[in-house]
């Protein structure tokens, strides 16, 4: 991505920075502007990001780190946007799923696995645990003291 | 009859619920549908994952990154050795290692094998859903001479664990060439006997042209990507987009279609077992001699950071993300299964349609279970 | 002498001493004409039920088809339905939430039953004994075993010895003793 592309980023959003990643360049933005900034990302004619590949959460027992990898078909880009949620118990961050769709199961999944909300969710439910687990399996503090061995 | 009596009788009023449920013949393993039907329309299906969640990704974060391999096979059996070279090509990238060249040419052949393989068996399940049984013993006739090779050189059939950090386990049987160029003759003959069974059909052609209809832009916005998303004209082939391992040196063409049915992506299928002869065929003579391996140190630690490595599989786009602080396990590791997206588009594509038509299309779409839930 | 089985002879086997012990503490039979007929029938004819969860699964298919051909055992078809299936094969690996799906499909069989564990996960969990949250480690915490088939994957022709094995213990049983599979469940 070039260099008037980022200023032009800046320029409209204050609060992102933007660092060169090992793979793909990474935009960290605020949890509350989120859905702003992917809106324009996707709807303005220079960077059209149409094609979201990836959406995961990362536990960095502090805070959560929300990592969305986007693709754009016409110009044949990859960039990584990363939020920030703070805290442990009942967090939540808007969905994006009215923007893409497929980020509506992915979303479900990280739901499922770290306990992290969604809000404006069309069905926030577990994926493939059973309605009735306790617990959110991929968070660091998770105990389980017959199946895993802690070393 | 009466036009009353016509109308009470054959319109249906009331949606009833039928489970698909877990274990059934056409699912392919462990899938459960809710399909709600009115007579025998569909009008709305709920997909319900989850009966093979094994829990691989927490297992991974306490093995080291050559134990990761041996359960990358297990997700998606299939495309093991795509599996397997994915996460190794995010190992190597991120430690900076060159691996030698005899190692780029076998991995790239073992994939392709891979992929004719897994094209094989779609293509003896698919014949199954639709009531033609004879394309079972076909296809898995012609499956067990590939199942030949890899067992002479690596041992076993299905699973190997052969491509590691580095290189690969230890060096193929002498035998690998001339077998290989042996089973290129005798499947080239073999193939069109698979257009002569199934793709003329009438009935077949009957069921499968016009049903589940997939857009480009529901194709990107959903996800789709493999011969599914082929199929619909999205080009989303990683082996000409980024290409890695021995794919900047071969020629071969990536086949779209613009109507996006059930036949279109059945035919594109066929159309790249195909393509992945012509691959192998460049590739299997000219073999560059040398190490089987670079020097890797005993214990990995990987470099602070986050990596990413695409890789196209049999069936799709697999992506790996490994998030690292530096330890010899990974922080996080994050598997992009080609399945877990192709499957939600069930819903939008069998709406409407009948009960057959659900069957021909999740046929088509080519899921593996244990890939959705890993 | 003892159970003869068709295709392989009594001495190749080399795991006999099991059964001969099997024959004194449990069985103690004489087969009678009527039990040797009716065994004949049950064992030359199982049938199974499509039950494949993951990569064993296509072993198990792998068995059926041209080149190791099971229907050269009797085994002709497989049933989509276990009102109708002799046999359950539990092929792959079984996950906390398929559990009361497994239990209920094993009740849904008539008897007589049989139960085969095919590859390392059902048998103890396999691969994904350690650290994985949601595996059972082992079919038969669930329901009762009678062969039991190592491998990962294991080859078809483990799955056609396995199944040559059951044919042995099917030999082996009596009108006079009605068979109760819970008593080897522990």
């Amino acid at each position: 991505m070039t260099e008037e592309l980022f200023n032009i980023l800046k320029s409209q959003f204050e609060s992102v920075e933007i660092k060169e990643g090992k793979n793909y360049p990474e935009f960290y933005i605020p949890a509350s502007e989120l859905t702003t900034f992917c809106k324009f990302l996707k709807d303005d004619d220079r960077f059209s990001f149409d094609f979201l590949f990836n959406l995961t959460a990362v536990d960095w027992i502090e805070y959560f780190n929300l990592v969305y990898h986007l693709e754009s078909t016409k110009n044949n880009k990859c960039i990584v946007v990363k939020s920030k949620v703070e805290g442990r118990d009942n967090v939540s961050i808007d969905t994006v799923s009215m923007l893409w769709p497929a980020a509506e199961f992915f979303e479900r999944e990280v739901f499922d696995l770290f306990g992290i909300n969604f809000n404006n969710h069309p069905d926030m439910r577990r994926l493939f645990l059973e309605e009735n687990w306790n617990g959110h399996p991929l968070r660091k503090d998770y105990i389980d003291e017959i199946n895993i061995i802690e070393r | 009859m009466t036009e009353e009596i016509k109308e009470i009788l054959f319109t249906e009023h009331e949606e009833y619920m039928i489970n698909m449920g877990p274990q059934h013949p056409s699912t392919h393993g462990v899938l459960r549908f809710e399909v709600f039907l009115k007579g025998e329309v569909v009008t709305r299906l709920v997909p319900h994952c989850g009966y093979i969640h094994r829990g691989i990704e927490k297992m991974c974060e306490k093995d080291t990154y050559p134990q990761i391999i041996h359960l990358t096979d297990r997700m998606d059996y299939f495309s093991a050795h795509m599996n397997n070279e994915a996460v190794c090509l995010c190992v190597e990238n991120a430690l900076q290692v060159e691996v030698p060249e005899r190692v780029k040419y076998i991995r790239t052949i073992l994939a392709e094998l891979g992929r004719l393989a897994s094209h094989q068996l779609w293509w003896c399940a698919f014949g199954m859903d639709l009531g033609a049984l004879t394309t079972f013993f076909y296809g898995l006739r012609d499956r067990e001479k590939i199942l030949d090779i890899f067992e002479e050189s690596f041992g076993s059939r299905l699973l190997h664990s052969f491509i590691t950090p580095g290189g690969l386990m230890h060096d193929v049987h002498p035998n690998f060439q001339n077998r290989i160029k042996e089973f290129i003759k005798y499947f080239r003959k073999k193939l069109p006997e698979y257009d002569q069974l199934l793709t003329g059909n009438i009935i077949f052609q009957n069921r499968t042209k016009g049903i589940g209809q997939l857009s480009k832009e529901d194709a990107i916005a959903y996800g789709i990507t493999g011969p599914s998303g082929r199929g619909s004209g999205f080009s989303c082939d990683i082996r000409k987009k980024y290409p890695y391992s021995a794919y900047p040196y071969v020629q071969f063409e990536e086949k779209l279609s613009e109507v996006g049915d059930t036949f279109s992506r059945y035919k594109l299928r066929i159309d790249e077992m195909w393509e992945s002869m012509k691959i192998i065929e460049q590739l299997v003579d000219n073999i560059p001699e040398g190490d089987y391996t670079a020097k890797m140190k005993a214990v990995l630690r990987l470099p602070e950071g986050e990596y990413f490595q695409k890789v196209e599989t049999a069936r799709g786009e697999l992506g790996v993300y490994i998030v690292s602080d530096g330890n010899k396990y990974p922080y996080r590791i994050k598997f992009r299964t080609p399945n877990f997206s192709n499957l939600f588009i069930m819903n939008k594509l069998a709406s409407g349609g009948k009960i057959a038509d659900l069957v021909a299309i999740s046929g088509s779409l080519d899921l593996i279970i244990p890939d959705i839930d890993r | 002498m003892g159970i003869k089985i068709k295709s392989m002879k009594y001495e190749e086997f080399q795991d006999n001493e099991t059964l001969e012990l099997l024959k004194k503490t449990g069985n103690n039979v004489f087969l009678t004409t009527v039990d040797s007929i009716i065994n004949w029938g049950r064992s030359n004819s199982i049938w199974p039920l499509t039950f494949a969860t993951s990569c064993c699964g296509i072993e198990m298919m792998a068995a059926g088809a041209p080149r190791h051909d099971f229907a050269r055992f009797g085994v002709e078809v497989y049933r989509a339905t276990p009102r109708q299936a002799d046999v359950i094969v539990v092929a792959g690996t079984i996950v906390h939430k398929m559990a009361p799906v497994l239990k209920r499909l094993y009740d849904q069989m008539a008897d007589p039953k049989y139960v085969i564990a095919m590859g390392a996960c059902a048998v103890s969990g396999g691969p994904f004994f350690y650290n994985s949250y949601s595996v059972v480690r082992g079919v038969d915490h669930l329901i009762p075993v009678d062969v039991y088939i190592p491998g990962c994957p294991p080859r078809p022709e483990a799955l056609l010895y396995g199944i040559i094995q059951l044919q042995r213990i099917i030999k082996g049983e009596s009108l006079r003793e009605v068979r109760n599979p819970d008593k080897k469940f522990i």
